[in-house]
């Protein structure tokens, strides 16, 4: 049996869960104030997602660099990968805000858009 | 120049006021910008978690700025960027409000105020603040600074971080710089609790195994030209370092994120009356200063974490202000203080005029500790009229509670209402 430690941020009171995990099982979940705790770490323990935010490189543009986010969220193994790949990338100036800077990124059915716009030099 | 309004600053508190100001009928407003675009502090905040409240999705911060600056750009809300206000006063017939602002344009150029809305938001404590002591070597930065090389510019200011402070901007710096290949080694917080948002400890630390020692402080910093290590100690309840429990870490940057401060100079130097707890203005029921026609909000009036909450707050300075202008906004003496009771470390507003009171009234604060369990009051005078049982209260999390007109009105004259916090509830 394995016991894991979770912070819920479902509300500011931020209850420390733990749960016993019997290889994928999860057999008891104890700590959480409400329901909502259970379905968070069991997220968190099955399938834990996040948006991630990063920059890309922009040529010709009056800022060099443009934020961006992951339209919804990936799997948290991802984000490292992720953020290898945005590197690499260089956009061209103008950029729009909402605009793709790479399309299905790593995989995840999920595009990679542009959350600020960036006017040419 | 002649205007109405005059809102200073362009970031989310100057533009929901703005908008406001101008649904309500204002035409003749202007928006003074010393930076280079609209959208103030939130155009470096890349991560999302804005906007939850107002748009109920997670928007990243030049997205929530983006909505309001299309917004603005919508209604013809006329704004001038790259323009600093340089000083406030009020013009000898005590009612035109006296605005000096500089721009390489027209150089220095004064406005003639109806009404001026404050909106310069906030600054970051300096290390000087700090008193860390040792040299001052390269590698030490705010992480708000940090933010702004990183997000805005591209650059990274450093390999190995080590972060003081575990406000919110500290720890979204530390998944920034860990994601952009650098090494958070710790973040270090004087408090027995961290400053910044639950949320932000779990997805921006936890997430990538930095960890965070609470009452913990950096004593001394190695490096003469740059930053070579800094040894970090734990604090006793006074928050004095305990000898012995040094710790030498190697690092080539050390970020500061030790809270912010009001951006309060102008207020200063029109003399309006400050809030000593929160440096920012004292402000009455309407946003408005002891000074008739000057209104605040945002982040010059008391630091916020929500983005949502400034937009509020600025949308109702926005309609006070307009209300100001068409004389709607009576003049009165009779004011029922609102005073911080046990345990609440300020109230905005300060006082309430019960005759000017819409039909409810938010009253914002923040709690001086974290208590479990614990039940908000709210007292007229000396008998208590509310008690709020709360599951936990934090320092770090701004509370609120909302009084009604109808009850003040039935408490007759009222000279102060307490909030008080109650840990035997
Ligand atoms: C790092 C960081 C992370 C945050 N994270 C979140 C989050 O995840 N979610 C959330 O909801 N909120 C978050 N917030 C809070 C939110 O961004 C702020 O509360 C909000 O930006 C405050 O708005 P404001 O308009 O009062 O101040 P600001 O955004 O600071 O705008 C003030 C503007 O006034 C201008 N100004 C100042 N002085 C002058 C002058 N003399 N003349 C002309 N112009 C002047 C400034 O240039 C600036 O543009 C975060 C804040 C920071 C700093
Ligand atoms: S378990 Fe419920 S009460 Fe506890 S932090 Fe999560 S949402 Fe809040």
């Amino acid at each position: 049996m394995e016991k894991r430690e979770f912070v819920c941020i479902g509300c500011p009171l931020g209850c420390a869960i733990s749960v016993d995990l019997d290889g994928e099982q999860i057999r008891a979940i104890t700590g959480n104030t409400c329901p909502r705790g259970a379905d968070y770490v069991t997220k968190e323990i099955r399938d834990p997602r996040r948006i991630v935010t990063s920059l890309v490189r922009v040529a010709q543009g009056e800022l060099p660099v443009v934020s961006v986010k992951t339209a919804g969220d990936i799997p948290k193994g991802k984000i490292r990968e992720c953020i290898r790949v945005l590197k690499k990338i260089e956009v061209q100036a103008p950029v729009q805000m909402g605009d793709v800077v790479a399309a299905d990124i790593c995989g995840t059915g999920v595009d990679v858009i542009a959350t600020r716009s960036v006017e040419k030099e | 120049m002649k205007k109405d309004l005059v809102i200073i600053g362009g970031g989310p508190a100057g533009l929901a006021a703005g908008i406001a100001a101008k649904q309500a009928g204002i035409d003749d407003l202007l928006i003074l910008e010393r930076d280079g675009r609209l959208g103030g502090i939130l155009n470096q905040c890349i991560h999302n978690g804005f906007g939850l409240h107002t748009f109920h999705e997670e928007l990243t911060g030049p997205e929530y700025a983006g909505r309001y600056i299309e917004k603005a750009k919508e209604l013809g809300i006329a704004y001038r960027l790259n323009t600093m206000v340089i000083d406030l006063g009020m013009d000898a017939d005590g009612r035109t409000k006296l605005v000096t602002a500089m721009n390489r344009e027209e150089g220095l150029f004064t406005i003639e105020a109806g009404a001026v809305i404050l909106a310069m938001g906030c600054r970051e404590r300096s290390r000087g603040a700090l008193n860390i002591p040792g040299y001052r070597p390269a590698g030490i930065y705010s992480a708000g600074t940090a933010q702004c090389y990183v997000n805005m510019e591209g650059r990274m200011p450093g390999k190995e971080v080590v972060i003081l402070g575990s406000g919110d901007i500290g720890l979204i710096m530390a998944r920034r710089m860990t994601l952009e290949g650098a090494k958070v080694k710790l973040v270090a917080e004087l408090m027995p609790y961290s400053g910044g948002l639950k949320r932000n400890i779990v997805q921006c630390l936890d997430d990538f195994g930095i960890p965070l020692k609470l009452s913990h402080t950096v004593v001394d910093i190695k490096g003469k030209k740059r930053v070579e290590a800094v040894t970090v100690a734990q604090v006793d309840e006074h928050l004095k370092p305990i000898p012995g429990t040094e710790e030498e870490i190697v690092c080539d940057t050390l970020l500061l994120s030790c809270g912010l401060i009001p951006e309060n100079e102008l207020s200063g130097a029109l003399g309006v009356a400050m809030n000593p707890v929160t440096n920012g203005p004292l402000v009455n029921e309407s946003l408005e200063t002891d000074h008739a026609g000057v209104f605040a909000c945002g982040n010059v009036l008391h630091v916020h974490d929500l983005v949502d909450y400034v937009s509020g707050e600025a949308t109702e300075a926005g309609e006070r202000a307009a209300a100001f202008l068409r004389g709607e906004l009576s003049q009165t003496d009779k004011e029922t203080l609102v005073k911080a009771g046990a345990g609440v470390r300020y109230t905005v507003p300060s006082r309430i005029a019960v005759d000017r009171m819409k039909a409810t009234q938010v009253v914002r604060f923040r709690v001086g500790n974290v208590y479990r369990d614990a039940a908000v009051e709210v007292w007229f005078g000396d008998k208590r009229v509310n008690s709020r049982k709360k599951k936990v209260l934090a320092p770090g999390e701004m509370e609120q509670i909302i009084l009604k007109k109808a009850d003040l009105e039935a408490a007759g004259d009222l000279s102060e209402i307490t909030i008080s916090i109650n840990e035997q509830a």
